[in-house]
């Protein structure tokens, strides 16, 4: 494999790392407020619809962006109902969640668009177009350095670069801030935070909304970056893919960072059977390489890999004494 | 609040609210509701066509739905019903295509015997890991819906199809692995009923399954346990039970009767192994084990009730321009309103209740 291939893979990891970075990072707001999201996967695909649907009916990516974010917030909004008012079971919401979106979003294709549950192809300004850094051009013929800075750091979408952005952001507002604490708080003692006067179901909301836009940025990364409009199911466990990163990352924001571009990573390379080839020295089955991120996860969560700690009030409704 | 509102009047207020949301769902996108249950209704209940369409989806999910419920019982969640019904298509089909059997009476017991072991091992793995290392079984069971199905395309496209086939399928079964449909069952020669429908023998089996799940949880020491555990772990252990010998036999019974499910759709309808053979059965089993409430009785009613829109929603797909994914989002609405929003339902309904009881006394 020479420098050129190998950069292309990671190129392609960091495309592909890129929404699973935001489903991880909104994965962990949710979760570090005692939130359980196993909807993460809906949610991307109903913001990876509405982002691609109103990119495509208005011309403009922005647009689509808001829809996208519109449209997540609405489920997360349905996931809080369940999960924090009418203190539901919250892993079962998430599954409705899954499914509703799954439905609903072939469901409206069919009927706004009539192209058996996709949205036209995008391009054009319906798409997020890669931005060329500053001296991107220049710099292209420093060896090594160069090529590094040129095609792997520059030309992405610019929700790339918002994805990588919101790691140290997460860790700012998490660890050093004043919400951060009490977020973290109603995650792990609840009543401490009730007893202090803070509304635990205000801080549970808040957590599920940032965990809505995130999911709706992954979404409309999905539909209108890295493939260009919707198809039916594209989320394609992406989201359960970056629940599993967000364990493995134990719930922190820079090893989320680390753990969704492993995952990606694999992705790539799952892309690349040829290079795999080239390296293992034998043919490794395509289904074995797209398997691999599952697999990783059951090893990672059997806890051979360290050992993962939740938050403690995690999954548990939080039931006010009188 | 008396049982038989818990047990009869909130699950029907559940599915009427879904109904309804379904109905201004297909209102919201430009299509008649009324029309489309006429459809739905004509297509799936009308003919013994239709019923044969009907019952054979419901015998899917009576096993898919009993397979979540008995491990519901023990308070696990197995969302992996869909993977190990996977894998027990191929054991299924590894059953028979082994020999050449003589009568499917030989060939049923053997087949299910197949499907259940490999569905039940598929559930091993996240049920060990659950109780040994505490991995989140949920989590590890979606995975395992994922790696099921990266192994069967594996499996299929390495070992079972057939040389200069192009299609990733199995070859068919042999003869005397046909099971008998109700085609053949019911029809008389001067009037024939279920002509071409798939329902078959397999529809005795998953009543006869509900039966002794019934038996199991309900009659025995095992079902005790296993309820006694899904109530209280600290009470359970107090009482000497060993949650890692309980949360491995509720798993293995869960996912063997999820395997089981390949005797209607591999050996019944297909005779060969296809990809997605299940067809999102699995996933259709947690709606119908929260909408039966996790008894074999309710799961039979749900199953019936799901056989119903399984079979309406591909009439509807067929004959409106309304595509199959609103029976997804009908099951998405099934498991939102009995499983997670149940006490949105609940707490007016016990306030109600209370509200009444006092009026009498007073």
């Amino acid at each position: 494999m020479d420098f050129l291939t190998l950069l292309q893979i990671l190129d392609s990891t960091i495309r592909l790392a890129t929404p699973l970075l935001f489903a991880c990072l909104a994965g962990l707001y949710s979760e570090r407020a005692g939130i359980f999201d196993i909807g993460l996967e809906g949610k991307m695909l109903m913001a990876a619809f509405f982002s691609a649907a109103f990119a495509s009916l208005y011309g403009n990516v922005w647009l689509g962006l808001m829809a996208g974010i519109a449209s997540s917030l609405v489920l997360a909004a349905l996931h809080g109902v369940a999960s924090i008012t009418f203190r539901g079971n919250q892993l079962i919401s998430g599954v409705a969640i899954n499914f509703l979106a799954a439905g609903l979003t072939v469901l409206i294709a069919q009927a706004w668009f009539s192209q058996g549950g996709r949205t036209p192809s995008l391009s054009g300004a319906e798409r997020f177009q890669p931005i060329t850094l500053p001296f991107a051009e220049t710099l292209s013929g420093v060896p090594i350095l160069g090529p590094i800075y040129a095609e792997l750091i520059s030309g992405h979408t610019i929700l790339v670069y918002v994805a990588f952005l919101a790691v140290p952001a997460t860790w700012y507002l998490l660890f050093r801030t004043r919400f951060g604490l009490r977020l973290r708080a109603v995650g792990e003692n609840p009543e401490a935070v009730d007893t202090a006067g803070i509304s635990v179901t205000g801080l549970r909301y808040a957590a599920v909304a940032i965990c809505g836009v995130l999911c709706g940025l992954a979404g409309a990364y999905l539909s209108t970056g890295l493939a260009a409009g919707f198809v039916k199911d594209m989320s394609a466990g992406r989201g359960f893919i970056a629940l599993a990163a967000l364990i493995f990352a134990k719930w922190r924001p820079w090893y989320a960072m680390f753990a969704t571009l492993l995952f990606g990573f694999l992705q790539a390379l799952a892309l690349r059977t040829d290079v795999v080839e080239g390296i293992v020295g034998f043919k490794v089955p395509s289904s074995l390489l797209d398997a691999l991120p599952y697999i990783l996860t059951v090893v990672i969560l059997a806890g051979f890999v360290g050992k993962a700690i939740p938050p403690r009030a995690g999954g548990e409704p939080y039931v006010k004494e009188r | 609040m008396p049982k038989w509102a818990d047990v009869l009047l909130i699950p029907l207020i559940s599915i009427l609210i879904a109904f309804v949301l379904s109905g201004l769902v297909i209102l919201a996108i430009g299509e008649d509701p009324i029309a489309a249950m006429n459809t739905m209704v004509s297509g799936s209940l009308a003919s013994t066509y239709g019923w044969g369409y009907t019952l054979y989806y419901a015998t899917n999910f009576m096993f898919t739905g009993l397979a979540v419920a008995v491990a519901f019982h023990a308070r696990l969640f197995n969302i992996g019903g869909e993977g190990q019904a996977m894998l027990g298509g191929l054991g299924v089909a590894l059953v028979c295509l082994s020999v050449e059997w003589p009568h499917w009476l030989i060939a049923l017991p053997a087949a299910m015997i197949g499907g259940a072991f490999f569905g039940a091992a598929w559930a091993a793995i996240p049920a060990y890991l659950q109780a040994k290392r505490g991995s989140h079984i949920v989590i590890t069971t979606i995975m395992f819906n994922f790696i099921a199905a990266a192994l069967l395309v594996y499996v299929l496209n390495e070992f079972l199809r057939p040389a200069g086939s192009m299609d990733p399928a199995s070859r068919l079964f042999p003869e005397g692995a046909h099971l008998p449909t109700f085609q053949q069952m019911f029809s008389t020669a001067e009037n024939p009923l279920f002509r071409g429908a798939p329902a078959n023998v397999t529809f005795f089996v998953a009543i006869l399954a509900c039966y002794l799940v019934w038996l199991l949880i309900w009659r025995t020491r095992l079902g005790y346990e296993i309820r006694a555990f899904g109530q209280s772990e600290p009470a359970a252990v107090y009482a000497g039970i060993s949650p890692t010998k309980i949360i491995m036999i509720a798993m293995l019974i869960s996912g063997g009767l999820a395997g089981l499910m390949a005797i209607n759709n591999v050996m019944g309808e297909a005779e060969r192994l296809v990809l997605n053979s299940v067809e999102g059965a699995g996933f259709i089993g947690i709606a119908v084990a929260l909408m039966g409430r996790s008894h074999p009785f309710g799961v039979f009613l749900a199953a019936l009730l799901f056989g119903f829109l399984y079979q309406g929603g591909a009439e509807l797909s067929l004959w409106t321009n309304i595509p199959r994914e609103l029976i997804v989002v009908i099951q998405a609405l099934v498991i939102l309103l009995t499983g997670a929003l149940d006490n949105m339902v609940r707490i007016p309904l016990e306030r109600l209740f209370l509200a009444m009881r006092s009026e009498k006394s007073s």
